[in-house]
């Protein structure tokens, strides 16, 4: 596990030196989600081939909160799918890495995300489809808290659970902060586990920074074929792993200057195998 | 070769939202991995057909309820793992409710999704202005990697949906609520990017798509009864448009009317007048809704109160060439 925590904080690294090199971007929901990709991708709980993005039994994964694409690129260029190399491309004209995930250039991606609350509908029609197909395979998708004020969400959630869609796998980002603040100011999402429960999912609230845990849970989420979808209200900290970005709302869509991005990567550098998050 | 309706065929009065459930099934019937996703319309779009026609459909209708955008990107999942999938819904809220899903996932992607959503225009009658949708042709035409294709009759209609099961990436077919007079065969072949010239004539040209067809061609014997011969084009394929058969018509006429039931912004009319600015300027008139949202009446009211049937078309013409 030691090593999926400084994967993660090289993840984390990468972040800050893509969004520098940008000059654009969004850190804090990129360092938020961070450990469930790693733990999704790394930790086993995926069935993926880098080699072969689009083999017919692959576990799918869809980024609902489209803007925490440099974690995405991130994860997928250490698990090989493009050459680390690349990812300094982020946001330049050329680049495969747009701003926003663009399923028809990367690798990987299984749609294009951005607009929020469409992730869990396409993760709905994926799911169902897996199921015509009796494709075991699963499909994952990680919303943001933010995200969950989108209507569509729950139209989705209605589906899924009506549809009894259990290879289907949400997380939500519990981050708690938004562009304009902090989520229970702007409009509060309230208890999310209650509200997918209700919905008639298995909700269950989750550490999203313990990898292990998460690596733990995840699996037995895509094993269990109860009838029921299933989502992690995962709580974090918004720009974990950089102490002046933590639980700061302003560092939502802000990319770090190049004595900022100094002093997160000295910091991060400084982390002995990302454990040191968890405690 | 373009095959049109028998005298008998012309008799039978048929709406092209008609042609939606039996298609899917004939063309699952062909082996095609076709789905149907509908939200809470599945009688009045006829995809309840699609699931009827065989036990083994039922499961490939999905109904989401009344919830459009989740309609829209459920089907984008279910082409994500090798369906065809076709959307449904009314034409107001199948384009305009779920339109962002339309733009940032279906067309974004460029997804195996087909936009197919029935009631478009005013054919939807005494439910009003709110239901009426007007603006969706020019909606669907804005948008990168989609095609628009608007069928003139239930032929026509069966034919756009074959070519939509069997062109890769986005497609949008309108259908209508109205019963209309056949035009074509009914096993009539149409091709995206084609417009067909159904009668030619020398004075004006009339491009037209869906029910303004059929007035097309009655506003074409009206006018040759006052000595104007009028060249008929249905521009079915509104995007990709069939620019050298329209160029070529407006060259020889020297005058267009473009006719849609439709708003005059952003339709078939402003396809057509991008057109021909560019390429071959020429005096042109539109007829279609201006501006306006509908308003409650029976389809034929309408089409009469809106000016979009033939005598309306005729006025247009004889202004223009006057």
């Amino acid at each position: 596990m030691a090593e999926l925590g400084r994967l993660a904080n090289n993840i984390r690294c990468d972040i800050i030196r893509m969004l520098e090199a940008a000059g654009s971007g969004h850190p804090g929901g990129s360092l938020s989600c961070t450990d469930m990709l790693v733990a999704l991708y790394a930790g086993g709980v995926m069935k993926h081939d880098p080699q072969n993005p689009s083999m017919d039994e692959r576990d799918r994964f869809v980024l609902a909160k489209g803007h925490a694409a440099p974690a995405l690129y991130a994860t997928l260029a250490h698990m090989g799918y493009f050459p680390v190399e690349e990812l300094k491309t982020l946001r330049k004209w050329g680049s495969k890495l747009q701003g926003h995930p663009d399923c028809n250039l990367v690798p990987g991606v299984e749609v294009s995300t951005g607009s929020l609350g469409q992730g869990l509908s396409i993760s709905c029609g994926m799911a169902a489809g897996l199921k015509l197909a009796h494709n075991p395979a699963t499909v994952f998708t990680i919303l943001g808290d933010g995200e969950c004020q989108e209507g569509q969400v729950w139209e989705a959630a209605m589906f899924a659970a009506h549809r009894g869609l259990d290879n289907l796998v949400a997380i939500v980002d519990r981050n708690h902060l938004q562009i304009d603040g902090d989520t229970a100011d702007v409009c509060d999402p309230g208890d999310l586990a209650a509200k997918f429960s209700s919905f008639g999912w298995d909700a269950q609230e989750i550490d999203g920074h313990n990898i292990d845990g998460l690596v733990k849970a995840l699996s037995a989420a895509k094993a269990d074929r109860g009838g029921k979808p299933k989502v992690f209200i995962a709580q974090t900290v918004k720009g974990k792993g950089v102490s002046f970005m933590e639980n700061q709302a302003g560092w939502h869509g802000k990319a770090p200057n190049a004595e900022q991005a100094a002093c997160a990567l000295t910091e991060l550098s400084g982390v002995e195998g990302g454990e040191a998050h968890h405690a | 070769m373009l095959k049109f309706a028998s005298e008998e065929e012309r008799q039978v009065k048929k709406a092209t939202r008609a042609a939606l459930g039996v298609t899917l099934a004939e063309l699952a019937d062909e082996g095609l991995p076709i789905v149907a996703v509908d939200a809470d319309l599945t009688g009045s779009t006829t995809m309840a057909k699609f699931a009827a026609a065989n036990p083994d459909y039922t499961e490939r209708l999905f109904n989401v309820g009344i919830a459009e955008q989740n309609m829209v990107d459920v089907a984008a999942g279910l082409s994500l793992t090798g369906n065809i999938a076709f959307t449904g819904s009314f034409a107001v809220f199948g384009t305009g409710r779920a339109y962002d899903q339309i733009r940032n996932t279906v067309c974004y992607s460029n997804l195996n999704v087909k936009i197919t959503p029935t009631h478009a225009g005013v054919s939807v009658g005494p439910d009003g202005g709110s239901h009426q949708m007007l603006e969706d042709i020019a909606l669907m035409r804005a948008l990168p990697n989609m095609r628009v294709l608007v069928p003139a009759d239930y032929a026509a209609a069966r034919a756009a949906l074959k070519l939509a099961a069997k062109t890769p990436g986005p497609v949008y077919v309108r259908m209508g609520r109205a019963s209309v007079p056949c035009v074509y065969a009914s096993d009539v072949e149409l091709e995206i990017g084609k417009a067909y010239v159904l009668r030619e004539g020398t004075d004006v040209t009339i491009v037209a798509c869906g029910v303004e067809i059929r007035e097309a061609m009655l506003a074409a014997d009206l006018l040759a009864e006052k000595g104007i011969s009028a060249e008929v084009i249905d521009a079915f394929s509104v995007k990709p448009l069939d620019e050298e058969t329209i160029l070529a018509s407006a060259r020889k006429t020297g005058h267009v009317v473009v006719a849609e039931e439709h708003s005059t912004v952003g339709g078939l009319g402003s396809a057509v007048a991008e057109l021909l600015a560019r390429e071959a300027p020429t005096p042109c008139a539109f007829v279609g809704v201006h501006d306006k949202f509908g308003k409650s009446a029976e389809f034929e009211e309408l089409m009469s109160h809106f000016e979009l049937d033939a005598p309306a078309i005729v006025k247009a013409v004889e202004k223009l060439t006057a």
